[in-house]
């Protein structure tokens, strides 16, 4: 792994991708089928849990989760700042 | 400054000292304090607190006047962001709407959440990297030129104006609401808590107040949630709870939807909605007849010499009677579309995208329109938050890029406190209403009913249309305000509660205020000011014209709020659309991809505000009326609202960027180091082993 610039924004823009697929997913994804997902879900309409809930602890952990590995990342490529450390 | 360990300190022991404050009151309550000097002392304690933090913080310091000094700690920073962010609407709207749109209103839940995510991923590292002072700035700084960073002033302007009057309209409200005192003053006693802080030390002043807002507004709504929550789910945390009430409430819900007394009051407003269409179709001799009709019922109460107060009444109808067929059409549609809103069958509170037509091909129909109105309102929403420079500055205050991404989760945790809070307590004062209220007699309301039926009709309405002495829920009607601001008397709480809720009501409102304020005023004095006008402007000055303007500013808001523009409040959900389709995708190209230059950004921006302002000018009602566009030549495309206006404007812009770049030359130099300088997040320190050549 070379620990240039230029793969540190490849892998920056990887793992900002796939966090945005999985927030695609659980928003428009989850809406659009919504009626289709009738489910019940630890006594919750699965739709509806999804929306008022389920979907919003998922950003909750897309958001922890991307400054988790970037901080990880960061000091891999030693680019992290010093007031971090 | 202190450290973060002293800050959760005294912020602790703030906590603790707030609690103690409300229990005191109650205790006080108890002994026969009374209900106005509740009011007044939660408005001046609070007020009193925000302006003493503002002058504590008091600087002249540019750094720390515009961006806190960039040494405000994740944690207080996320919680500071929280504050700005969760608003009047959010505190006291929110749970309301969805209490009245049931699965549908959750595109706000989702949407005001989800942002965070683009905040996090896309905009909020760069930013802090940039380390600039305002989002003008960074575009500025990215794409060059004068020209891009007006155009972005004044997109910032326009959405955080719109966004500011709501904020200060609803300050106006809640002081009204706690103390009685008239609007005028409630909206400068406001105004002062919001100006001794700000204007004394900026941003800074504005953090460590937000950070104590963020407090009181999170305890005013979860003690009564939890209370509320004790006595319907047994459990203080319904928000995990709650799934069991919303089982009881559908059953209820398919109780009411078959009772015979409930569809007789139903058919009696779809009756009233026909004949006021019967009416419309039949303009303008209709007109000419009511009116006829009027007239001679005030004649003849006159010639029999009819009791005053029946008199009064046809006086009055006659004289609010249409004057014009074409002002009858208007009233009329409006009364018929209210009918046929109140006959309209029983909406199941958890079902998503419902239609009530019988017809199944209209249904369908209905159903599949609703459902792209919630993913485009969603979308805006989103990408709005994104957009809103109130919230991204934030972003400049953490003292490293690594803070500004965790300042970013943090902000969202004491968000989604509230966020998973409202959707709970809309269901569990749905459920209290349907089976406390709908059903009884109405002789035998609880109290609260009563009380806040008397305050002000929009709150509360019953009408006894079928006359059996029993309230069906087609009789009530609720305004949307209500669900928050009598959950504690709903709950059966002491009044001090209620005052804790009006006073964490004041908190939202007041922290957005604040940071919308600041971004206005940091936006005239550093953008136009001093990177516009006067380059060589020393940092007191800048300083001092950034506090003048704070001052003309507040003072212009409030004067626009003092003619109480009920439009404009009713504007905001717009401000979200304008900010994502002029701002989010310039600055996330900005960072995204290197070819965008100047002329990209500069047409995706105008473009983006252009086709927002477009379709929000001539399909929103309030702005055909005033133009003279007919609604049926101006019809919505693809049935989108214009609340969602973002989800034409946001792509088109983004396309005019692609566009506007590819056709012009690339950008030089200086933006290819800027795009380099902005994704790192800071210079390579070395890694153990390496040798200093490969660094």
């Amino acid at each position: 792994m070379s620990l240039t610039p230029r793969s540190y924004w490849q892998q920056t823009r990887r793992l900002t991708i796939a966090l945005l697929l999985l927030w695609f997913s659980v928003t428009f994804v989850a809406a659009f089928n919504a009626r289709s997902l009738g489910f019940t879900f630890l006594g919750w309409p699965f739709p509806f849990y999804m929306a008022a809930q389920g979907s919003l602890l998922v950003y909750l952990l897309i958001v922890f989760g991307f400054a988790r590995l970037q901080h990880r990342r960061d000091i891999a490529f030693g680019v992290s700042d010093p007031q971090d450390d | 400054m202190p450290s973060a360990r002293q800050l959760r300190a005294y912020y602790g022991w703030f906590t603790a000292g707030f609690l103690c404050f409300v229990l005191l009151l109650g205790v006080g309550e108890r002994l026969g304090l009374p209900r106005v000097l509740i009011g007044y002392t939660f408005l001046f304690a609070t007020i009193g607190l925000y302006a003493g933090i503002g002058i504590m913080s008091r600087t002249t310091d540019l750094a720390e006047y515009y961006v806190a000094g960039r040494r405000v700690p994740a944690f207080f920073n996320g919680m500071a962001t929280g504050a700005d962010w969760m608003s009047a609407a959010s505190f006291i709207g929110l749970a309301g709407s969805l209490y009245l749109l049931g699965f549908d209103g959750l595109a706000f839940v989702l949407g005001w959440t989800g942002g965070f995510c683009l905040v996090a991923l896309l905009i909020a590292p760069y930013l802090r990297k940039f380390g600039q002072f305002t989002i003008p700035d960074f575009i500025g700084a990215r794409y060059g030129g004068d020209l891009a960073r007006a155009i972005a002033m004044v997109a910032v302007l326009m959405c955080s104006f719109i966004y500011v009057v709501a904020q200060i309209y609803g300050v106006g409200l809640i002081t009204t609401h706690l103390t009685n005192v008239d609007f005028s003053y409630g909206v400068f006693l406001g105004l002062a808590g919001i100006l001794v802080c700000s204007f004394l030390g900026g941003m800074r002043a504005v953090t460590w107040t937000q950070v104590a807002q963020c407090i009181i507004l999170l305890v005013a709504f979860l003690i009564p949630v939890a209370w509320l929550g004790l006595q319907y789910t047994g459990s203080p945390v319904p928000q995990l709870a709650y799934g069991s009430v919303l089982e009881r409430l559908a059953v209820r819900e398919g109780e009411l939807a078959r009772d015979p007394q409930e569809l007789a009051v139903r058919s009696v407003y779809l009756a009233k909605a026909a004949a006021a269409n019967e009416q419309i179709a039949h303009l303008p001799e209709s007109w000419q007849e009511g009116q006829g009709a009027a007239r001679k019922a005030v004649d003849e109460l006159k010639a029999r010499h009819a009791p005053l107060s029946e008199l009064r009444a046809a006086e009055r109808s006659l004289a609010h009677y249409p004057a014009t067929p074409e002002e009858a059409r208007r009233q009329w549609q409006q009364q018929a579309s209210d009918y046929a809103a109140r006959g309209a069958p029983l909406m199941p509170h958890a079902e998503p995208f419902w239609s009530g037509a019988a017809d199944p091909q209209l249904a369908e129909h209905e159903r599949s329109t609703k459902r792209r109105n919630f993913l485009a309102l969603v979308f805006c929403l989103m990408a709005g938050t994104a957009g809103l420079p109130h919230v991204l500055m934030r972003s400049y205050t953490t003292p490293t890029v690594h803070q500004a991404r965790q300042s970013v989760f943090w902000a969202l945790v004491f968000i989604l406190l509230l966020y998973v809070s409202a959707p709970a307590l809309a269901v569990l004062v749905k459920y209290d209403v349907y089976t406390q209220v709908v059903g009884k007699h109405y002789s035998d309301m609880p109290a609260w009913v009563a009380a806040w039926s008397r305050i002000d009709p929009s709150f509360l309405r019953m009408e006894d249309v079928n006359r059996d002495g029993i309230v069906q829920l087609a009789e009530l009607q609720m305004g949307p305000d209500i669900v928050v601001l009598a959950m504690p008397e709903i709950a059966g709480l002491p009044y001090v509660i209620t005052g804790l809720v009006a006073a964490g009501g004041l908190a939202a409102a007041l922290s957005t205020a604040d940071g919308l304020l600041l971004t206005i005023a940091n936006a005239l004095s550093h953008d136009l000011y001093f990177k516009m006008i006067n380059r060589t402007a020393t940092a007191a000055r800048r300083v001092t014209m950034a506090k003048v303007l704070l001052l003309v500013v507040a003072l212009v808001a409030a004067f626009v709020t003092l003619m109480r523009p009920g439009s404009i409040v009713s504007l905001v959900g717009l401000a979200f659309s304008l900010a994502a389709a002029s701002l989010f995708p310039a600055l996330v190209l900005g960072v995204f991809w290197r070819r965008a230059n100047k002329w990209g950004a500069i047409a995706g921006m105008l473009t983006g505000f252009g086709v927002c302002a477009y379709y929000i000018a001539t399909r929103y009602p309030f702005f055909q009326s005033r133009l003279g566009l007919a609604p049926e030549d101006w019809a919505p495309w693809f049935g989108i609202e214009p609340i969602s206006a973002g989800v034409f404007a946001v792509p088109l812009g983004v396309v005019a960027i692609v566009i506007g770049s590819l056709l012009t030359a690339e950008p030089g130099p200086e933006s290819d180091r800027f795009v380099d300088f902005v994704r790192m997040p800071a210079p390579r320190t070395g890694i153990k082993g390496e040798s200093p050549r490969n660094r």
